[in-house]
């Protein structure tokens, strides 16, 4: 039977479960709107480690290890890891990794990464390749500055479209399991690549907002629902900005984006106060979030169904700087609890 | 929608930078690391008695060795966030341009971390600025010389 439905969403045949779950963040997060509700932190931004690269890829580690102990399984147990960050070649994720003897698959989505894991995982689970899968990203500020920036103490003055990359992990096992009490995958939209021009490296939601408008106007279509019928949509890291732009886009296309919409990279920070300008970015920004917070309320019954749309901005540092313009996708996926 | 009408609306709906704020804050900062200079130069000059090439010479290197400091102590970049050009523009932003990349890459080694990118920032204000210098300089030469 095919799976698909409409111009690409696919409905998994069993609804996937989301086992178990885990986030971690540093010091700024933890100071944030949702601090209270990750499951760990650390003060230290070098998380004890000697180098940012190191301190990632312990973030990794460090929720990877809680998912496997929370299910009180060893690591054989798992079939596939689906993991990938900011850094070049992916490293913090095959650092994370190289201690796990599981099948593992790097991953580069940009910010858009938590989703693209999680469907590829959920994918895997339901095509009855493997009983579990994990999905498992993170991005730290300091690690990303420098790969994609200037130095930290450099003294420079940020753009208020600018974003401030998350320093944060987030993990989820998924299983063929079907324990009630748990979130389940029920669907997902894959995200093509949209590229309308933005050149502008400090303004990722820009960027990144028509790609989120294609996929979500495609899975509503595709679906035949309307953004009411979710108890929250939400975005990876699109911005004060992007928000503002993807409701615009939405609209010119007859959808109407309520008070059920809201983005991971402006819940995770008191924008204003905690003075990053559009909000939060990077993988860990959603991965957290949606760990730390949206999961853990599904349980709680606060959200029932949920969209789960995380963006990536696909560029490099050099492509910008050869005058080229900044594709971004979006991914999306549909938890529910019902 | 068409790309270009999508740039701007991007453009129009973007939050500006508050330019005004900005140019009087890089005025009063930039002021205030001259002012600095100004004043360690009457110490060098009137109170120590140095020479005038000499007391330039040690206005530099205490402005730089400030500078590296409040780097290193984390300090130079939080001044600059209000500062903008006033902090970038005095030989301080120059000495903030060094140090940092030099602290941030000593993890990568001091040869080819450290090494090589020290100067990732201020590499090319040497190239341009000493291009530059050599123009001026046959400018300079052609003028007195035939003029």
């Amino acid at each position: 039977m095919t799976k698909k439905i409409g111009t690409g969403t696919y409905k998994f045949q069993t609804p996937v479960e989301v086992s178990a779950f885990s986030s971690i963040v540093g010091q700024k997060e933890k100071e944030g709107p949702l601090g209270k509700y990750f499951h760990k932190y650390s003060n230290d931004e070098y998380f004890k480690q000697d180098s940012f690269e190191k301190a990632e890829s312990f973030m990794q580690k460090e929720v990877l290890n809680d998912v496997i102990q929370q299910e009180k399984i060893s690591p054989q147990d798992i079939e596939f890891i689906f993991a990938g960050d900011l850094l070049n070649q992916c490293a913090g994720s095959n650092f994370s990794v190289r201690d796990t003897p599981v099948q593992f698959f790097g991953l580069y989505g940009a910010c858009s990464t938590m989703a693209e894991g999680t469907i590829l995982a959920a994918m895997t689970v339901d095509g009855g390749f493997a009983n579990r899968a994990i999905a498992l990203t993170s991005s730290h500020f300091c690690s990303a500055e420098r790969q994609f920036r200037f130095p930290l103490e450099y003294g420079n003055q940020r753009t208020p479209t600018s974003q401030w990359t998350v320093t944060g992990s987030g993990c989820v096992m998924l299983s063929k399991e079907n324990d009630a009490n748990k979130p389940k995958i029920k669907d997902c939209c894959p995200g093509v690549v949209c590229d309308m021009g933005i050149t502008d490296m400090n303004n990722m939601g820009a960027a990144m907002a028509p790609a989120a408008a294609l996929t979500l106007k495609r899975y509503l279509d595709d679906t035949k629902t309307k953004p009411e019928d979710y108890d929250l949509i939400v975005t990876g890291d699109l911005g004060s900005q992007g928000k503002e732009l993807l409701r615009i886009l939405l609209k010119k296309d007859g959808i109407t984006l309520g008070k059920e919409y809201d983005d991971c990279g402006t819940m995770i920070y008191d924008c204003e106060k905690q003075d990053v300008h559009a909000g939060g970015s990077g993988c860990g920004c959603s991965a957290s979030v949606l760990t730390g917070y949206i999961l853990p309320k599904m349980m709680q019954m606060r959200y029932k169904e949920v969209l789960f749309m995380t963006t990536g901005a696909l560029m490099n540092p050099n492509t910008s700087l050869q005058g080229e313009s900044i594709p971004g996708i979006a991914h999306l996926v549909h938890f529910s609890m019902n | 929608m068409k790309a270009e009408d999508y740039q701007n609306l991007s453009e129009k709906t973007a939050p500006k930078s508050p330019i005004m704020k900005d140019i009087i804050l890089a005025f009063l900062i930039g002021g205030t690391i001259c002012t600095v200079g100004q004043v360690l130069y009457s110490v060098y000059y009137d109170l120590l008695k140095f020479n005038v090439t000499d007391s330039k010479t040690y206005v530099s290197i205490t402005l730089i060795f400030l500078s590296a400091l409040l780097t290193g102590t984390g300090v130079y970049d939080k001044i600059a966030k209000y500062g903008g050009a006033g902090t970038l523009v005095p030989i301080t932003g120059f000495a903030n341009a060094m140090v940092s990349p030099a602290l941030e890459f000593k993890t990568e080694g001091y040869v080819l971390g450290l090494g090589t990118k020290i100067f990732a920032i201020a590499g090319p204000v040497i190239v341009y600025g000493t291009t530059a210098s050599v123009i001026y300089g046959i400018i300079y030469y052609i003028i007195t010389k035939f003029i």
